[in-house]
């Protein structure tokens, strides 16, 4: 069993492909409803989440003992992570099929990315 | 002894390896490290009488070794574990050239989230046992660069776990479909130039034995009849070192087995009649193959064929052979009007700029057809299109 990061990204804060009324909105719900039912039912559903835009990000850094605080997100950019889930799935071929299912449900491009490890770090200590 | 061990073995010896430890780097250097022995032993005592067998286990026994000396206890015995389950006895290997393991490779190999040049540099390294340097040769790379190819291909393999089997009949279709283009971009990258015409044999010897593994899947039948199709024609390809097209070449010079092999097959797709683009472009050539002389060619059958073809792969390029097959049928002025209607898609591809000077020429227009042809000279990528397009342009003088 792998872990895999499944996101999609807003250019300049909003989603393209996105639902433009309130029916679609509706139906778009209605939809990610269904497939995290199925994520559910299938113990593939770790856990999830919407972000906020980038413009509500503040980047945090430690430097000669002292915090250092920036407006903004890590890079400049046009795109960024919009929201995401984390799955479990058997290997890449699985992970791609629900990346699949989520593009279709919401319309738009999903990155899929293994996670090298997950948890604490001390459940990967030697002796753990 | 051991080179021609090498050639048949080294692929299956990785495939099963990497079923039994499920690491390629693993199993590509325990392989490595078997025929290294096996070039001292052979030579010593003489070659064991299952070589491809000797070569697995031996290779088996490296792994082991390998992981003994770097993994914790407990992984080890997991491993071997596995290995015990899994790995048949010396006895019991009996080579042949189509085995589970490969087509499992395979598919790894030209898994479709794997960009297009780091499945075929796998493939040729994993499955063809050509040398970094080879592969690096043939698609005229730096070493350093094509080792780098390979090491961010693995890495993605091992750290995305891209599954080790052979897809579900649901997902059959398309995956084969990227295993029949990475072979049949193998055999293109080796058309016409000497130096990489190993890189054809490879590629037919892995559609084979794509075919023996997949009886069932026409498409990877077609592709064997298409690439052997046009293998048989290379003797009449060239002459010192020029091109020279179908119409002028020397048809006693094709290689009548392979055309045999390659009608053989196509005959057989037709009645299983599961039609598909490799299929239908085998079907095309073996209308040309079955011409004694270009004339005699029955093209009003080609372009049906290019019109089913079109059906399945709608694209310029389908659209622009179906067009100089028509100038066959109906005259050059009415595939001139069909190359133009492409001409704004297709106009930085030399071919098409050769096509319309071809016809212009066939329709009196010598300076329209000198211009197309200069057009093409500077869209040419290869030295023999060029000196080919060259004496066109002379000739118009």
């Amino acid at each position: 069993m792998s872990q895999y990061l499944l996101s999609t990204y807003a250019v300049e804060g909003g989603v393209p492909g996105g639902p433009s009324s309130p029916e679609d909105m509706q139906a778009f719900m209605q939809r990610v409803i269904t497939l995290e039912a199925e994520m559910d039912e299938t113990d593939t559903f770790v856990f999830g989440g919407a972000l906020h835009g980038s413009d509500a990000a503040t980047v945090v850094d430690h430097a000669d003992g002292a915090v250092v605080m920036t407006d903004g997100p890590f890079a400049e950019s046009k795109e960024h992570i919009a929201g995401f889930y984390i799955i479990n799935a058997d290997d890449l071929d699985a992970a791609l099929a629900w990346a699949d299912k989520v593009a279709a449900a919401t319309n738009h491009a999903i990155e899929v990315r293994p996670f090298r490890a997950t948890g604490r770090v001390a459940d990967h200590m030697p002796g753990a | 002894m051991v080179e021609r061990v090498f050639r048949e073995a080294y692929g299956q010896a990785v495939a099963t390896l990497v079923r039994v430890f499920g690491d390629i780097t693993l199993a590509e250097d325990a392989v490595q490290d078997a025929f290294v022995i096996a070039g001292d032993r052979w030579v010593r005592d003489g070659v064991p009488p299952n070589p491809a067998g000797w070569i697995i286990t031996t290779a088996r026994n490296r792994a082991i070794d390998v992981l003994r000396r770097s993994k914790r206890g407990d992984e080890l015995q997991e491993q071997l574990a596995r290995s015990a389950d899994t790995l048949p006895d010396e006895d019991a290997l009996d080579y042949g050239p189509m085995t589970d393991d490969r087509l499992r490779l395979i598919f790894t190999c030209c898994h479709p989230a794997l960009r297009s040049e780091h499945q075929v540099a796998l493939t040729l390294r994993l499955l063809g046992g050509l040398s970094v340097e080879e592969v690096a040769r043939s698609f005229l790379v730096s070493e350093a660069a094509m080792a780098k190819r390979l090491v961010r291909a693995k890495y993605k393999i091992k750290a995305a776990n891209i599954p080790y089997r052979v897809p579900a009949e649901a997902d059959l279709p398309e995956r084969l479909r990227s295993v029949l283009s990475v072979i049949y971009l193998i055999y293109n990258t080796g058309v016409d130039d000497p130096e990489r015409a190993p890189l054809r044999r490879e590629a037919l010897r892995l559609a084979r034995s794509v075919v023996e593994m997949m009886p069932d899947e026409p498409e990877a039948a077609g592709l064997l009849a298409l690439m052997l199709l046009n293998e048989s024609r290379v003797p009449a390809r060239t002459s010192g070192g020029d091109l020279v097209l179908l119409r002028d070449q020397n048809r006693s010079k094709w290689d009548g087995e392979m055309i045999d092999e390659g009608h053989k097959i196509v005959r057989a797709c037709i009645r299983r009649d599961r039609p598909g683009p490799y299929q239908l472009q085998a079907a095309i050539q073996a209308v040309h193959c079955d011409a004694d002389s270009f004339e005699a060619t029955d093209w009003p059958q080609i372009v049906t064929l290019y019109d089913h073809l079109f059906s399945f792969s709608p694209t310029p390029v389908v659209a622009l052979n179906r067009a100089v097959a028509v100038g066959e049928v109906d005259g050059p002025e009415a595939a001139l009007g069909m190359i133009d209607a492409i001409g704004p898609e297709l106009d930085e591809y030399h071919l098409l700029h050769a096509a319309r000077a071809t016809m212009l020429r066939a329709t009196g227009e010598r300076a329209a057809a000198r211009t197309a042809f200069e057009r093409a000279v500077g869209l040419a990528t290869s030295e023999s299109d060029r000196r080919f397009l060259n004496r066109q342009i002379d000739e118009l003088s």
